[in-house]
């Protein structure tokens, strides 16, 4: 049972086998929360398409390309941190991951702009602020802000666990055996891919479907 | 319960509060859920028993309409999200998967324990909207009852709710990993028990329905709490909406909580009748093809909330094909009985209580299906009879056969088989007297969530009062004849049932990791038929040391 973390493994190969599949299933329960949300949206949408139009051009396309860059970067130097970690390569890739911790921390505080602004020009329908809007139909346009931020902060939060894992695994880096920063790393990468998954799909469908 | 005896078993492991509250071994972790879901069966049953007992007269003489509404309320959220959801999978499953695989523990054994601190946290919230004023929107939290309208404590509820969730998605994901990669050399697919089919198809749904019931209810408390209109047509929401989206969750979450039941019994039957499983693959394959077909059928939750007639025809449809490979498991139960050496033991009595009780409750389900019939019975007493049926003729049926046949495992003792034998059939007797007068208020046109009826009812109800009376009787029993042999009870030896699984071939109770040697499967599961070898008659496995 040696090198192993949990009783029930013989090898810490079989355990790491485990912790991939493990994650691939909960990726699996994500999709389908995200899925669901996604679906609200769709009806939503098919039901008033032109005052979701109008809204989001309300939403800021700079800002929001700007986060789109920063966290596909981010998945990159995820996956340059499992590349590095499965050539045993530790410091370098503490550094890799550390990168991808950041931006994700970039992310979360231009997402803070973001919002900063949307709240500031009354676009924000949430904790009884006063919504504020001129265009064409703003009973709809009010859900479909109140859509944007329900998704966008539900993906927010699920970025925020990300780092703090990451956070987590780096403080615990050096009592962990090389087999368990290993698979640590592979699992937190599928993981931290998976949210950007997300995010590629939350970009287009908030920001650019209707332009 | 610590002596001399339990020495080298898990239960002589430490018996302070630390040794049992910081354990990562499933045998315990799957007590501490026996003993938390036993508190909610009971609390959740005491509300059963008030309603009863109010419905006993027309006129509403012992709670308010709205203290009725909330009763209800509860009774159906404690039973259904804390009880029924985890009920088979999180004791007898945590117990009896690694045992009945040959593996030493769950894949994730932290992970496990984490799942019930999980669980009981999230039903701290749901214990405290029960203290400060109970919720009164049903255990379906139909929007804009839960949202516009709602007087209770609908947030506190349902993010309890949601928390459970998470226990349930963890439990899940750690079931599906472990029957992955942890089955004893030789244990290939089509040897599994089919217990353990059952709990895979029925983790498989738990963690691909429960996010979406999860997304639901954040929804909701987003518009409770932060004003988020998406269920609200006043901000451009829409109700319906709730709808469909509670439904693709717990349409499949009825099949969560009956499938690890016809797992339960697919191990008794073959058991006390010493004859294998009749059609093994068609059964195996039949839970798999329950846990699909019931992502499809949410629809026919809604035949009359104005969803589409052609989208009803296809729910309609649907609906009716699960009916297919439900009755292939019932009919290869019944044949598992043919020309068997039937014993009536009490996890045989309660298995085949569940068998009548099962299909009774199933064939109603064809009625309700149909969509013109259903608009006659839709929210009258014909559907709750059908899923209690289902749910408590069938699943409580099943968890009591299953506690019964594993209790000797579970601890070392043997328990008085008459009381059990007793306590079954007065379940039987207790259960068919509730449930089926309400087949007939349902069918005249009483409706549900009333506290109040025309007096020409009161037949009915007052048979189905009595029979409360009688269920609770047969429910209490266990609780002092299963305690009493903790303390009192002859020791059980390894296999008392002779029976074949690998969970049966350890010492009884198991030993801290299970197995003292790993064990090698050479045979496939239910081999009761085997000639020729008197020796180990009904042990089909040999132990071996692991490589």
């Amino acid at each position: 049972m040696s090198g192993t973390e949990s009783v029930a493994f013989d090898t810490p190969q079989r355990e790491q086998r485990a912790d991939t599949l493990a994650m691939w299933v909960f990726i699996g329960s994500e999709a389908m929360l995200f899925g669901g949300i996604f679906l609200v949206f769709l009806i939503a949408h098919i039901d008033s398409g032109t005052a979701f139009a109008a809204a989001s051009k309300h939403l800021s396309l700079p800002l929001g390309t700007f986060n789109t860059a920063v966290l596909i970067t981010s998945s990159f130097t995820m996956a340059l941190a499992h590349t590095l970690a499965l050539q045993r390569r530790w410091r370098a890739t503490v550094w890799a991951l550390a990168a991808t911790s950041l931006l994700g921390i970039c992310f979360l505080v231009v997402k803070g702009i973001e919002y900063s602004r949307e709240i500031s020009e009354g676009l924000a329908p949430v904790l009884g602020l006063q919504f504020r809007y001129a265009g064409p139909d703003p009973k709809h346009a009010e859900f479909f802000f109140g859509l944007y931020f329900a998704m966008t902060s539900l993906h927010a939060l699920h970025l925020i666990g990300g780092i703090i894992v990451i956070a987590g695994m780096i403080a615990l880096w050096r009592t962990a055996n090389p087999d368990n920063r290993l698979h640590r790393v592979e699992a937190i990468g599928l993981y931290w891919h998976f949210v950007d998954v997300v995010w590629v799909f939350m970009f287009p469908v908030l920001y650019l479907i209707n332009r | 319960m610590t002596n001399a005896a339990m020495q080298g078993t898990y239960l002589g492991e430490g018996s302070g509060p630390r040794a049992w509250l910081l354990t990562t071994d499933h045998k315990r972790v799957a007590w501490l859920y026996l003993i938390s879901l036993t508190g909610f069966f009971f609390l959740g049953g005491a509300m059963a028993v008030l309603m009863r007992i109010e419905l006993a007269t027309p006129a509403g003489d012992l709670v308010s309409d709205d203290g009725y509404n909330r009763l209800f309320s509860l009774h159906g959220i404690i039973m259904v999200w804390f009880f029924l959801v985890p009920s088979i999978p999180a004791t007898l499953g945590n117990f009896l998967l690694p045992l009945m695989i040959g593996a030493r523990d769950l894949a994730f054994p932290r992970l496990n324990l984490a799942s019930w601190y999980v669980f009981i946290f999230g039903s701290l919230f749901a214990l405290f909207s029960v203290v400060a004023g109970g919720v009164d929107t049903g255990w379906t939290f139909y929007t804009p009852l839960s949202t516009l309208y709602a007087n209770g404590w609908v947030s506190t509820a349902a993010f309890g709710v949601f928390i459970v969730g998470f226990s349930t998605i963890m439990t899940g994901i750690n079931f599906i990993v472990t029957v992955h990669t942890l089955r004893a050399p030789g244990l290939t697919w089509f040897r599994l028990p089919i217990f353990v089919w059952t709990l895979y198809a029925t983790s498989l749904v738990m963690v691909l329905a429960t996010p979406v019931l999860a997304a639901s209810l954040i929804l909701i408390v987003l518009e409770r709490v932060f004003g988020i209109g998406i269920f609200n047509p006043d901000l451009g929401g829409a109700p319906l909406l709730f709808q469909h989206l509670f439904w693709f969750y717990s349409h499949p979450a009825v099949y969560i909580m009956i499938l690890p039941g016809m797992g339960v019994v697919s191990e008794v039957l073959p058991c006390f009748s010493r004859r294998p499983l009749f059609g093994y693959k068609a059964v195996a394959i039949s839970s798999m093809a329950i846990a699909v077909f019931g992502f499809l059928v949410w629809g026919h939750h809604m035949f009359v909330s104005g969803q589409s007639a052609y989208a009803g025809v296809v729910f309609s449809f649907l609906s009716f094909c699960v009916a297919i490979p439900s009755a292939i498991k019932v009919f290869n139960w019944s044949l598992t009985l043919r020309k068997g050496e039937i014993s009536f033991e009490t996890p045989m009595l309660y298995a085949l209580f569940f068998l009548a009780l099962f299909t009774f409750g199933g064939l109603a389900g064809l009625f309700l299906a149909a969509l013109a019939v259903d608009v006659h019975l839709h929210d009258t007493y014909f559907v709750i009879a059908h899923f209690h049926y289902i749910m408590v003729g069938g699943m409580v049926t099943a968890y009591m056969a299953g506690l019964h046949f594993w209790w000797p495992k579970m601890t070392g003792r043997m328990y008085s088989e008459t009381a059990g034998r007793i306590a079954a059939t007065v379940t039987f007797v207790g259960f068919n007297l509730t449930f089926f007068p309400q087949y007939m208020l349902g069918f005249n046109g009483m409706p549900r969530r009333y506290h109040t009826y025309p007096p020409e009812f009161q037949f009915w109800h007052v048979l189905s009062s009595a029979g409360a009376v009688v269920l609770a009787v047969g429910y209490l029993m266990p609780l002092f004849y299963l305690g009493l042999s903790l303390f009192r009870g002859a020791r059980a030896p390894d296999n008392p049932w002779h029976a074949t699984g690998l969970e049966w071939q350890t010492s009884s109770p198991p030993p801290p990791h299970n197995f003292k040697t790993m064990p090698v499967v050479t045979r496939p599961a239910y081999a009761y038929d085997m000639k020729g070898l008197e020796h180990e008659r009904f042990s089909p496995y040999r132990e071996e040391a692991a490589e």
